[in-house]
């Protein structure tokens, strides 16, 4: 994002320091359209619930093989499924952006004294916020499942954190993809391509010491890992902060180097208009 | 501040495809001026320019006295948008849609609440305000989106083809909204059109745009008053040799400027009711037949004819 250079003269002096503003009224808006449709919310949270409850159930003996240390599936499962759900939600962000410019709201959005970074900021604040909701939604309801968290409230605060850095550099990635091939077929192609891999290449639902030594290699470098581990670390009895913290800094490189990129990708638009 | 648009030698192209190829041209100061052509003329791409949406390869611009590519942000300020496409956000309301828009300008809560009801009951939308604009017919989601340009009551207006799509009733209401607006708040606006009824019904000055260039500019009596008579226009009922009543009609006194397009022939004379016998002879002497022949006295679609050739129908089909 570019700072604005702020001009002289009495109109200019209104669009300073606008881009919280303008990230607060992208975000407002979003959340007033879902709260009006709240049967949204209610799809939104099918699929993390067919995770956690149908996996849960299927794989409940998944346990016994050696790798699990004979821990419970569902207190196993419960941070898996709060990540898969922000990989999948994030990879689907881009699709906004593309309606935006199908209907032309992007190109007139752009014309306006709209800071660029606040379209970006207000995807992200919308999309980390509805994942907090479905983060707390799952752990309750995983909770109820007999899911137990050793690691208490912090444990739970570091599992949010972590699929919210983690929701942060999808949607880049997915706003970027959004911006820079502009049809909904490819965006969603290319994220799927990418999110399925990035899942089954981590720990979200398999304990990686039940795994093939090449996936174990690979996970290591999977930012979808890194959230798995830093949440699983943080909500067990006796966490590691040191693994936790690693992790979480990673994710929140990984992050920043996306929303940077999804940021010139807007400019990479513009451009080519 | 005498002009507030100002165009000068701008040039835009897209791969191979030259867009723009030295498009100058210039707005006075609270009127409405109209930028005619057909589809791929270059209006849309003059007009992504003079928003700052996109730059030009070469050439310079102003919009109210301010260069659109040194001081984008102060320009966008100062101009209003509305684009080919209808862009209100349908799962909103009229009135969010205002509200958001005029927020992205860091208008005040007051006055911005203010100007929404003003822009509201101006477009005769006050009733549907708080309706998501999904429901709103093709017409009203024009004018709401005409209204959102409007909101921070900016000094130079676009449209770019505002009345595409709408049908005919919901056409001649947003003519009167745009020559109203002009009249009302001081605007300059800038308007593309391939309807050349709209720009002979709106616009003070025009410009007819062909392949990147601007080919003929003024008002559009002006630019029909140089034409300078009457146009008969021949349709062929027979199958005879075009080349043969083009020559036929060539030779009628006074004829000039003939052309052919399709089995239509045209041709210029000064005056048209006293040449049709004439012509009429003409063609009949040359063993050609004559379905129609009206006269007409000059209209922009002549003026188009003349600038570059090609009849607008041609091209707009």
């Amino acid at each position: 994002m570019t700072t604005m250079t702020v001009p002289r003269g009495g109109t200019a002096v209104r669009a300073k320091g606008s881009l919280l503003a303008h990230s607060w009224h992208f975000t407002a808006q979003s959340v007033k359209v879902l709260w009006r449709q709240p049967v949204y919310m209610l799809f939104m949270l099918v699929q993390p619930m067919i995770w956690l409850l149908m996996f849960g159930q299927l794989f409940q003996r998944v346990v016994e093989l050696p790798g699990f240390a004979g821990i419970n599936y569902t207190d196993f499962l419960v941070p898996g499924v709060v990540v898969m759900n922000a990989i999948f939600t994030g990879a689907w962000s881009g699709v906004a952006f593309v309606e935006m410019m199908e209907r032309g709201i992007m190109d007139r959005m752009l014309t306006t004294p709209v800071r660029r970074g606040a379209i970006i900021i207000g995807s992200l604040a919308y999309h980390g916020l509805s994942l907090l909701v479905q983060g707390v939604i799952v752990i309750t309801v995983g909770r109820l499942a007999g899911a137990d968290y050793p690691g208490g409230p912090s444990g739970i605060l570091v599992t949010l954190l972590a699929s919210t850095l983690l929701i942060a550099a999808f949607c880049s990635m997915s706003n970027a993809f959004g911006l820079l091939l502009r049809t909904r077929e490819a965006l969603i192609g290319l994220s799927q391509f990418l999110t399925l891999p990035l899942m089954f290449l981590s720990s979200a639902i398999m304990a990686q010491q039940a795994a093939p030594d090449w996936i174990r290699t690979l996970s290591a470098y999977n930012p979808v890992d890194w959230a798995v581990v830093a949440s699983r670390e943080a909500l067990s009895a006796s966490p590691d902060w040191g693994t936790v913290w690693g992790r979480l800094g990673a994710l929140a490189a990984v992050a920043l180097v996306l929303g940077y990129l999804g940021t010139r990708a807007f400019g990479s638009y513009q451009k080519s208009l | 501040m005498h002009h507030a648009i100002q165009a000068e030698r701008l040039v835009k192209t897209y791969g191979k495809v030259r867009a723009l190829d030295g498009l100058s041209f210039e707005v006075p100061t609270g009127t409405i001026f109209g930028l005619l052509g057909p589809n791929g003329a270059g209006k849309s791409t003059a007009v992504r320019i003079l928003t700052t949406l996109s730059r030009p390869d070469d050439g310079t611009a102003t919009v109210a006295g301010l260069d659109v590519m040194r001081s984008q942000d102060q320009v966008r300020l100062a101009i209003g948008c509305v684009t080919q496409k209808i862009s209100v956000d349908p799962a909103t309301t009229g009135r969010e849609n205002l509200v958001l828009h005029g927020a992205l300008y860091g208008l005040p809560r007051r006055d911005l609440r203010r100007r929404t009801d003003e822009l509201l009951a101006r477009f005769g939308l006050a009733e549907a305000a708080d309706r998501p604009a999904r429901t709103y017919s093709g017409g009203m989601q024009r004018k709401l989106d005409v209204a959102m340009g409007l909101i921070h009551r900016p000094r130079v207006l676009f449209l770019d083809e505002p009345t595409t799509g709408l049908d005919p009733e919901a056409r001649a209401a947003l003519w009167a909204e745009i020559a109203g607006l002009a009249a009302d708040e001081g605007l300059t606006i800038l308007l593309t059109t391939h309807y050349l009824e709209e720009a002979d019904r709106l616009a003070a000055t025009l410009a007819i745009v062909d392949r990147g260039r601007v080919v003929a500019a003024g008002s559009p009596d002006a630019l029909k008053n140089e034409l300078r008579g009457d146009a008969i226009v021949a349709d062929l009922a027979g199958t005879e040799s075009l080349a043969e009543a083009e020559r036929a009609l060539g030779r009628v006194p006074g004829a000039r400027e003939v052309t052919v397009s399709g089995r239509r022939l045209r041709a210029r004379v000064d005056d048209g009711a006293a040449a049709v016998p004439l012509v009429l002879a003409a063609l009949d002497a040359a063993g050609v037949r004559v379905g129609a022949i009206t006269v007409a006295r000059p209209s922009l679609d002549d003026v188009y004819l003349r600038h570059t050739g090609r009849t607008f129908e041609e091209e707009a089909a």
